[in-house]
């Protein structure tokens, strides 16, 4: 339904540019001047056909669902029933209505099902009348306007500049929604769970807040000793730290040797093999880590006599280091090769080889950048799915030996949410506060390094 | 004095070399990875676009079926093909007891049945008559036949047993099992038993989230970014604009999950698992990435051509549309394709707005659920049944093989099309 309208409001859009072109014709061909292409005329009525049809249809969904609902339970309004209660009877009415009900259908819900598709299809049929009248009545406006004199081509590009303004908000949008998606459940959580004991609490069970009876009333005493994020925090950390252990020396070495060593040659084939690297969709990764490194290891650390856990941090670690090495080489790359050439002369003609240039000269120089470089690895690392759930444990230990298994923030995330979820449990409520403690971990790393990235390329531009 | 000026410079003439060394094997070390990741993924992957097929002999008789000698096609339909199907299987061993007849059931997979129907369908002049079908062989004969199962565990620890592999030998003997081309695992869903399990439903997932994702991030993006680059007067508000867009490129992908399942699935009510979700996710995840390359190849086109635009007399509009933009799309698409790719092998989002759902049906529009290439992958990989590891792998290679036309496409666009100013 919806769709047909939207054909014909397209179809009609198109239809009033055509009309709006050939007025323009008419009016050039009794030799009065235009004042803009006729193509304008043609945009001028199509936006007074597209306007309205967006006014009207975002009015109609905000309010029709509120005025549907109000006319429903409206037979039940003085009968004495709770908020909630109408709101369940609503939900089985809709449900019903589009035959997804389960439960024990009662006669009272089955008339209320009926009025409301009755209502439903009142709703759609005058929002068609409506929406098609209006956008006529505005065409015929417009279309009568238009003479030789109106301006055309202004309102045009006003209404395009809007657009052009308005896409750009997206990316707001889309930190504002971020932020908007979190904050509700995260504010709920803490609500239930002090934060005092989310910060500090050594104890990670999620598994213990089993889905409440909501016939039941909150008990907080129930989630002492639940959600303590201590060992999530730590074991993010350490996950990262061993990945960074990986992905600094060699992706660091290997920035240096393209820049200063590597001929064109190398550089041509190297620098692209490299960053395939970071193509390659971490998914893989975690399989890879899982199915091969985890074993691995564990055969090895058998064979010297080690116990090493299948799901070791070492093999997630490892593995994401791998992961993370393109981002530091070639990001290190660019800051070593922006460099001032005449920093390396100076050094060479004062007597030092390559390496003691690199060293002494080129390192400190590149070090903001470098360490910006860094920043943003180490932000990667803790932001980090698929690797960790597949190869890391699921359980959380406070432990710091790369042997053992460890969990992480995003781990525990995907271990809560994966399946089925009930809004409001705290269950639930607890991943969306880790996914904020990891957004606001992540967007001050980000930052900063951004900050430090930015400033250093000033530095020497 | 000189002998030890010459130790001194021999000391530092080493260190440079092996300050070289380090480099040059910190290289060799990360395309070690590379290859040795690549070669692992080939080397379990390849089997799996091979399929073993059991030729079995099947007796159509149509009393068995329950239908007469000459039946129309409703009849064929509707017949019974489980106990000659069954009785197929029975015969492979004439003295099997009971238990040993179950045991040459489970050789093939359950839609034998149905593989024994389509025969008859294909040619309705069988029935009476005797003809050697193929049927899919489990998932563990397949795996010894492919020689990736260990044959000398003891009996109790492996899947097959001692009898299944006797018969199995016999007919290998014999020359009646087969290895063709797995066409199935690009035409079937994915399915619990590994030997018919195939990537046709994540497959067509990836393509609906991917165009979803196309169709709402690239116009969105490429309007924000022409309004930035071109028309956007510099103050604190646009500066906001960019630091949010710079930003949101390194949010981790798990936050836009978060986003997905808080605001799209929660308030907005969409479908659950489906596509349609799927794809508005990543595409708030791309957009960064595709405004950050618009607005670089925006920046590519140098300022004379809007000057000689604005002098002819058009408005900074029509300068904008029809020079500006047309000459900075080969970087903008490149850009977006390269997005997409990442949006491609993106999991972690997916996974929280429920495409991790098991589906065996393949996906007709967006609007029904599906699971998408990269989280077949952690579905399979999830699970234990030895003939998936292959299947991972075989999945692995497929999404990779997508990515690096992906990429390859976006070059080529970039190198041929892009116009080079100076």
């Amino acid at each position: 339904m919806n769709l047909i309208l939207f054909t014909f409001i397209v179809l009609l859009g198109f239809t009033s540019y055509y009309f709006g072109r050939r007025k323009a014709y008419t009016i050039q061909s009794s030799k009065k001047r235009l004042t803009a292409l006729p193509q304008f005329y043609g945009y001028y009525l199509a936006i007074w056909c597209a306007i309205p049809a967006f006014i009207i249809f975002s009015l109609w969904a905000i309010f029709e669902p509120t005025i549907v609902k109000l006319l429903v339970l409206s037979d039940y309004s003085n009968q004495g029933y709770l908020d909630d209660e109408l709101n369940l009877i609503y939900e089985k009415t809709k449900s019903l209505s589009r035959g997804q009900f389960t439960g024990e259908i009662t006669p009272f819900i089955e008339a209320s099902a009926e009025k409301y598709l009755s209502l439903r299809s009142i709703a759609q049929s005058s929002k068609a009348v409506i929406v098609l009248s209006i956008i006529i009545a505005s065409v015929a406006y417009a279309y009568k306007r238009i003479s030789s004199n109106s301006r055309t081509r202004e309102p045009v590009e006003k209404f395009l500049n809007a657009v052009l303004f308005t896409a750009s908000l997206a990316a707001i949008l889309t930190t504002v929604g971020i932020v908007f998606s979190l904050i509700f459940q995260t504010i709920d959580f803490f609500k239930v769970i002090p934060l005092f004991d989310f910060v500090f609490g050594t104890h990670w069970y999620p598994a213990k807040a089993f889905v409440r009876d909501s016939s039941e009333a909150l008990d907080p005493t129930m989630y002492s000793d639940t959600f303590g994020a201590v060992p999530i925090f730590a074991g993010t950390f350490f996950i990262a730290l061993i990945a960074m252990c990986v992905a600094i020396p060699i992706g660091l070495m290997s920035g240096i040797y393209l820049a200063e060593y590597a001929s064109s040659k190398v550089r041509q084939y190297a620098k692209p093999l490299i960053e395939i690297l970071a193509g390659i969709p971490t998914v893989v990764y975690g399989f890879f880590a899982a199915l091969t490194v985890g074993p691995f290891l564990k055969e090895l650390g058998t064979s010297m006599g080690l116990e090493v856990s299948a799901e070791s941090a070492l093999a997630a670690g490892g593995v994401m280091g791998i992961m993370i090495i393109p981002f530091i080489s070639s990001l290190s790359d660019d800051v070593i090769t922006s460099v001032p050439q005449s920093l390396r002369d100076g050094s060479y003609a004062m007597g030092a080889t390559k390496s003691e240039t690199i060293k002494r000269v080129i390192f400190p120089a590149a070090l903001p950048g470098i360490v910006g470089s860094i920043l943003l690895g180490v932000s990667r690392a803790i932001g980090e799915t698929m690797i960790v759930v597949m190869a890391s444990g699921l359980a959380a230990n406070l432990t710091f030996n790369p042997l053992e298994s460890t969990s992480t923030i995003t781990a525990q995330i995907v271990v809560i949410l994966i399946g089925d979820q009930a809004f409001g449990d705290p269950k639930t409520q607890a991943a969306f506060a880790l996914g904020m403690s990891l957004f606001l971990v992540t967007l001050c790393l980000n930052i900063v390094a951004l900050r430090v990235v930015k400033k250093y390329r000033e530095k020497y531009e | 004095m000189n002998k030890n000026k010459e130790q001194l410079l021999n000391k530092r003439y080493r260190a440079e070399r092996r300050f070289r060394l380090y480099g040059q094997s910190a290289i060799f070390m990360a395309l070690l990875f590379l290859t040795i990741f690549i070669f692992k993924i080939f080397s379990t992957g390849y089997s799996a676009f091979q399929k073993t097929w059991l030729i079995v002999p099947v007796n159509f008789d149509a009393e068995m079926m329950m239908i007469d000698q000459n039946p129309s096609k409703e009849d064929l339909q509707d017949a019974d093909y489980y106990d000659i199907a069954l009785k197929s299987m029975a015969d492979l061993d004439q003295n099997a007891n009971d238990d040993q007849k179950n045991q040459l059931k489970r050789m093939v997979s359950y839609f034998f049945e149905k593989e024994i129907k389509n025969e008859i369908l294909n040619n309705p002049s069988l029935i009476g008559k005797t003809k050697e079908v193929y049927l899919t062989a489990s998932d563990d004969l397949d795996q010894v036949f492919k020689g990736n199962y260990p044959r000398d565990l003891p009996e109790d620890q492996r899947r097959v047993s001692d009898y299944q592999l006797k018969i199995f030998d016999q007919l290998v003997a014999k020359g009646k099992v087969e290895s063709k081309f797995n066409i199935s695992f690009f035409t079937y869903a994915d399915s619990r038993e590994a030997e018919l399990a195939g990537i046709a439903s994540s497959f067509m997932g990836s393509i609906f989230s991917i165009l979803v994702c196309l169709m709402i991030a690239f116009p969105v993006a490429v309007l924000a970014a022409i309004y930035l680059e071109e028309f956007a007067p510099k103050n604190r508000f646009t500066d906001f604009i960019e630091v949010n867009i710079n930003n949101l490129a390194a949010v981790p992908s798990i936050v836009f999950g978060l986003l997905g399942l808080g605001v799209l699935l929660a308030i907005f009510h969409l479908p659950r698992s489906t596509p349609l979700v799927g794809g508005i996710t990543l595409s708030l995840m791309t957009l960064p990435t595709i405004i950050i390359a618009a607005r670089a190849s925006l920046k590519a086109v140098p300022p004379s051509i809007r000057e000689a635009a604005l002098a002819m007399g058009a408005s900074r509009m029509q300068t904008t549309m029809h020079h500006t933009v047309p000459l900075s799309m080969p970087g903008t698409l490149s850009g977006t394709i390269i997005g997409l790719a990442q949006a491609l092998g993106e999991t972690a989002p997916l996974i929280l707005i429920g495409m991790v759902a098991f589906v065996n049906t393949i996906p007709g529009s967006p609007m029904d659920p599906a699971a998408s290439l990269p989280v077949q992958i952690y579905i399979w990989a999830e699970s234990a049944e030895r003939g998936f590891v292959e299947k991972v792998s075989a999945c692995i290679m497929v999404l990779l093989g997508f990515l690096i036309i992906m990429n390859l496409f976006a070059q080529i666009i970039r190198h041929k099309f892009e116009k080079k100013w100076s």
